[in-house]
């Protein structure tokens, strides 16, 4: 760990404690430090109540050669598997991987790697590349001062960029700072001798090394996840919250689904904001400038009008932009710009609590100022409206896995009415008007209810739709720390083809058995709607089979109808496969439920 | 194992390919299909499962356009399958057409029916769920689709020819006989797609052995003057041979085939060799061994080389033939004589000699959809709903309309115009052009096929136009990759795609498809293919003899030199 980082600003540590520590450090070897760093680990796992168990069980870490291959018709991939091989059979550790289902975000911990590259059409990488291309290209590339390469091109002389996409890999690679252990080769049709001839030349380079270095790293213990950063104190919180980046938006519904739901990503660098995975982050964000536009001119009002607000002095520009709601409706505005507008409609509305609910149930607060324009004093319509809130989004990430990173799963609330297209607050900010790398203000909202288990106990996660979020928090953190207890999800959502969210990495876990089963209700895709609860019900013996083996039980999504369903279904389960009546089956979720067993994020 | 003694002197020893030890695992094809379909986290197959599913008639497929995009959004490529239907000859009844129809309307992706080269029709984009379903429909039309892909005898082609009714009954009824003597005899298919009890037998595969054959394998029944089914890109032809109107035996042309791999000198298209005559009794056995004969010799260790016509190359024509005449206990005689003229199909309303009338719709890329202002597919099925004859898919993936009755003839011909199944300005140049499917499906394709030939055709059409021969028309033929479909391999101007925009120019076959075309212009774009073709086709236009086609042409004043024999001269 470079120094630096010691005594950046998220450090915990003081100046002395700065001092001492880099004063000790520089008199240890290599080994001594890595036995140390696993000491501190396990101590500091001891301390915020971790088990002794999970220290001990936590993996050892080898040298591994990572190859990965980036095939198009079959011959990298044929390539890459010998080269395994053969390291393999000189003692070498090694990881093969189809470039398509690497995490980028692994690189940068990476410190081996060949990869062999075969280029497609007119220079470009093959399909299956085309993502971790981009991201060695992109703006979220890392440094890569640890890693030590070599690039193996196959390709077909009589194409123009001949091998391109292995040249691209092979100067990036060196570009981003990481050691080209063996020279590059790039092969034509005919490839078999040279490839074998490379694939000696390249291992006699890796293997001396991949083996020192799995001898001098074979002490350290793993760092075990986020726990280590529990106990930690942010200085964020929902009055103070850290500007962060907008790093990626990407929509992860297909064409033609009736969703659009986004994958977001915020990078925390610099903001030492930390949390766990079952955590919320808070979202500000600003109003549609011409949603403001329109609220200003339906009110005969001046975006320069100055307005005090919380005892602050701004525009009403600003004001309506950044600081008050003009999308979530609420009753209590109807009240106040009734009065404040003398509208009668309005005034009767309020009288029935009944119709009022109706009528916002179909409205933006904008929406009812734009159906009611009155001239109005722009500190009038200031205090007819109330500060915005940050919306809470469940948190999609673990920070085992993506370090300064937070990820969210958003569906973009987007309707028609009244001849105009409406977008939510927050997702529509996120989605349609934040650019990446724009700023934003967030802040994490802990949640010591929605959290894993130790890592030997079995979970059941049912989370349709954008309830999926806090799940993939925690298959990435039980990934990462390589826990042995099972994980089961349950998803849902209308349709197989356009609505699987994060369907490839739900399969890459399948596949790891990271994910011991995974069971799917797409609702719209047969006559009869199937749902979560149903494919629960369908599996209810074996849900009970877990329940009485300690398996924790976790939902998340929709409180309104899905939770409901789903509790129902557990109660049915209980009845069916436990023999309980109806209310020995109501006690025993109350009982997981008191016991932290039965834990809800529903919203 | 063979029931024939082997000569291992002419088999190819080596490590074999991982798709024979698939086969040899797949318990007659069975695989782990029937988990796979229970598999409600993937749209796809896995592992041997994914290549199994062909030998049913499956291919499964994604659409390519969608696929970086899908990746971007975290799923998985839109997997689907293609199906491709077993149909001898290409006869389909009208109530067959009906339910075909229906299914593509309601269950695939594309909502369209494909006709393709081997004269059937393919559902392309059908997703797993839908399935079985799918094949019970098929089963109950009675239509299969078994061994319509894999290693082993694809679906049997037959000469559309349904105005000498008399031959072409007969010689339909052997290319139905060839593909059920020939089909494979595991009860996979039924067990798995149709639900049919699982029998306990021992299984076991007399003529295409229990790996199947080395590689795919192709046959047609063809019916001189006409080679519109192509011998030439097939394994195994029976060429009719017929006495006063009566079938009397066939020509055996053994070995033809047409892909092959770019870089890859080894792999070359070839024309099919003569084996003599044989008379009708000896058809099943003579088709039987010529299987066997390569099901035995075939290369199993490099797939690249394991056609029929790479056998033969290595072990030679004479061996071949005298190990396939011992199997049968019969000699060939010497051919009778016969000769090709054409390829094309006769559009519009000819006249059979029982008085019936045909009539041929040319479908440009054999693709019936509802296109804006052309309701193709909407304009079949009317036709279906009223045809009291039957309907007959041609190997030029085109559609005729065959056995109707005088009186019927002005209904089906108003229904087809007002769909715009029958359009008069059509030219001879776009009549003689196909193109395989190629992208968005086709995992194989590297360059557009079917949706760049419509475009390319107009280009064409102008320099014919710009050379005063605008009634002239060269054989052209567009596909996506070098495995053959289109059967570029066999154009007067084939292009055969090699990466996106970019094309290899064969030049050279000729208008009764007897000709290998020889490379012209590498891996060039459209502007370059046009220019050479504007060149070329104004000096045809000035400098050819009376009745010569642009493929003898170019190769008469040299512009390519003629392939006579492909292992020699194709990459000379």
């Amino acid at each position: 760990m470079p120094f630096t980082s010691l005594i950046a600003p998220a450090s915990p540590l003081n100046a002395q404690q700065v001092q001492d520590l880099q004063k000790l450090v520089s008199q240890l070897n290599p080994i001594q430090q890595a036995w140390v760093s696993g000491y501190l680990a396990a101590a500091a796992q001891l301390a915020s109540g971790g088990s002794t168990a999970s220290v001990a069980s936590a993996p050892q870490q080898a040298a591994v050669l990572t190859i990965l291959y980036a095939s198009q018709t079959g011959n990298a991939k044929g390539v890459a598997a010998k080269i395994k091989a053969a390291a393999e059979a000189q003692g070498v550790a090694v990881q093969l991987q189809d470039i398509a289902s690497y995490k980028t975000n692994a690189l940068a911990k990476e410190k081996f790697l060949i990869i062999v590259t075969s280029t497609y059409g007119e220079g470009e990488p093959p399909e299956s590349a085309v993502s971790f291309h981009k991201f060695l290209f992109g703006k979220k590339a890392p440094k890569l001062p640890e890693l030590q390469y070599a690039v193996l091109g196959l390709g077909d002389t009589s194409y123009e960029f001949f091998c391109k996409t292995a040249v691209d890999f092979d100067e990036q690679l060196a570009a981003l700072g990481a050691k080209r252990l063996f020279a590059r080769a790039d092969l034509d049709v005919d490839y078999a001798d040279a490839a074998a001839s490379w694939q000696q030349g390249a291992l006699d380079v890796f293997s001396p090394l991949l083996k020192a270095a799995g001898a001098g790293s074979a002490q350290v213990i793993a760092w075990p996840g986020s726990t280590a950063t529990a106990g930690s104190h942010s200085p964020y919180d929902k009055q103070h919250p850290a500007t962060a980046e907008l790093s990626a938006n990407q929509k992860i519904t297909a064409r033609n689904s009736t969703k659009d739901v986004r994958h977001i990503e915020i990078s925390l660098a610099d903001t030492g904001l930390t949390y766990q995975p079952g955590d919320a982050l808070g979202v500000f964000f600003d109003n549609d400038p011409a949603l403001v536009d329109a609220v200003l001119q339906a009110t005969g009002t001046s975006g320069d009008t100055e307005v005090s607000l919380g005892g602050q002095t701004l525009t009403l520009r600003d004001a309506l932009q950044r600081e008050l709601e003009l999308t979530q409706s609420y009753p209590s505005f109807v009240e106040k710009y009734a009065a404040a507008t003398g509208n009668s409609e309005l005034q009767q509305l309020v009288a029935d609590k009944t119709a009022l609910r109706a009528y916002l149930a179909e409205r933006q607060t904008a929406d009812v100022i734009l159906q009611h324009p009155a001239q109005l004093q722009a500190q009038a319509l200031v205090d007819c409206l109330r500060k915005v809130q940050p919306r809470l989004y469940s948190i999609a990430s673990s920070q085992a896995e993506v370090g300064e990173e937070v990820h969210l799963t958003v569906g973009v609330v987007r309707f028609d009415a009244f001849g105009q297209t409406h977008l939510g607050g927050a997702s529509g900010f996120l989605a349609e008007r934040l650019e990446e790398g724009g700023k934003l203000r967030v802040f994490v909202e802990h949640n010591d209810n929605f959290r894993l288990p130790d890592h030997d106990t079995p979970v059941i996660m049912i989370g349709p739709g954008t309830g999926i979020a806090p799940f993939r928090a925690f298959l990435q953190e039980r990934d990462n720390a390589g826990a042995t207890g099972q994980n089961w999800l349950f998803f849902g959502n209308p349709h197989f083809t356009r609505d699987f969210l994060y369907q490839v990495e739900l399969q890459d876990y399948l596949k790891r058995g990271v994910l011991s089963k995974l069971d799917v209700a797409f609702s719209r895709d047969q006559a009869q709607k199937v749902y979560v609860q149903d494919k629960l019900k369908a599996k209810g013996a074996e849900v009970w089979s877990w329940l009485q083996q300690g398996a924790h039980l976790y939902i998340c999504g929709d409180g309104n109808r899905m939770a409901k369903d789903v509790h129902q279904a557990l109660l049915d389960i209980a009845a069916e496969h436990g023999g309980l009546s109806a209310e020995a089956a109501t006690d025993y979720f109350e009982q997981l439920r008191e016991s932290k067993r039965y834990q809800k994020d529903v919203y | 194992m063979s029931q024939y003694p082997i000569n291992p002197e002419l088999q190819v020893q080596g490590a074999l390919s991982d798709n024979e030890r698939l086969k040899a695992e797949s318990h007659h094809l069975r695989g782990t299909i029937t988990t796979d379909l229970k598999d409600e986290i993937t749209g796809g197959f896995t592992g041997d499962n994914f290549l199994l599913v062909r030998f049913h008639g499956m291919y499964q497929q994604d659409d390519r356009d969608l696929r970086a995009e899908r990746a971007e959004q975290k799923l998985e490529p839109l997997h689907n399958v293609m199906l491709r239907a077993r149909m001898p000859g290409g006869i389909i009844k009208p109530e067959q057409w009906l339910a075909i129809d229906k299914f593509a309307s309601e269950k695939t992706l594309y909502g369209s029916i494909r006709l393709t080269t081997r004269q059937t029709f393919q559902f392309h984009g059908v997703f797993k769920p839908n399935i079985k379903p799918m094949h019970q429909m098929l089963h109950s039309i009675g239509i299969d689709s078994i061994a319509t892909a894999g290693d082993v005898n694809r679906n049997v082609l037959c000469t559309s020819n349904p105005v000498e009714s008399v031959l072409h009954q007969q010689a339909y009824e052997w290319a139905v006989k060839i593909s059920e003597h020939l089909l494979p005899k595991t009860r996979a298919y039924a067990e798995i797609w149709l639900d049919e009890e699982k029998v306990e037998t021992t299984e076991t595969e007399p003529v295409l052995g229990d790996t199947y054959l080395p590689r795919k394998f192709k046959t047609t029944v063809v019916i001189p003057p006409h080679n519109d089914i192509d011998v030439h890109a097939n394994d195994l032809n029976f060429v009719a041979i017929a006495e006063n109107g009566q079938l009397v035996g066939f020509n055996v042309l053994v070995g033809g085939g047409l892909a092959m791999t770019h870089g890859d000198k080894g792999t070359y298209p070839r024309r099919a060799e003569d084996f003599g005559f044989i008379g009708l009794e000896h058809v099943l056995k003579v088709a039987e061994h010529v299987v066997t004969v390569q099901r035995d010799y075939g290369d199993r260790v490099n797939r690249k080389n394991a056609k029929t016509k790479y056998t033969i190359d290595r072990i030679g024509v004479d061996t071949f033939k005298q190990e396939v005449e011992k199997r049968v206990g019969v000699q060939f005689q010497p051919s009778r004589p016969y000769t090709f003229t054409h390829r094309g199909d006769r559009f519009g309303w000819v006249e059979g000699i029982d008085g019936k009338h045909h009539l041929t719709l040319f479908i440009e890329n054999g693709r019936l959809l509802d296109y804006p202002g052309k309701p193709l597919k909407t304009g079949v099925s009317e036709i279906a709903k009223i045809h009291k004859g039957d309907f007959r898919m041609t190997a030029n993936q085109n559609l005729i309309i065959a056995g109707v009755a005088a009186e019927d003839k002005a209904q089906i011909e108003a229904i087809a115009r007002a769909h715009g199944l029958i359009e008069d300005t059509v030219t001879e140049q776009r009549k003689n052009s196909m193109a395989c499917v190629s992208l968005p499906t086709c995992p194989l394709a590297m360059a557009e096929a079917e949706r760049y030939l419509p475009t390319l055709v107009t280009h064409v059409e102008g320099i014919l136009v710009k050379h005063g021969v605008a009634d002239d028309h060269i054989i052209l033929r567009v596909v996506g990759c070098p495995n053959g479909c289109g059967r570029a391999m066999l154009a007067e101007a084939g292009l055969v795609g090699r990466g996106p925009g970019k094309y290899n120019l064969y030049l050279g076959g000729n208008t009764a498809g007897t000709r290998i075309p020889k490379l012209y212009l590498d891996n060039v774009a459209e502007a370059e293919i046009l220019a050479a073709l504007d060149t070329l086709i104004g000096r045809w236009a000035l400098e050819r003899h009376a009745g010569e086609c642009f493929g003898d042409f170019v190769i008469r004043v040299g512009v390519v030199a003629e392939v006579k024999v492909s292992k020699t001269d194709f990459h000379a």
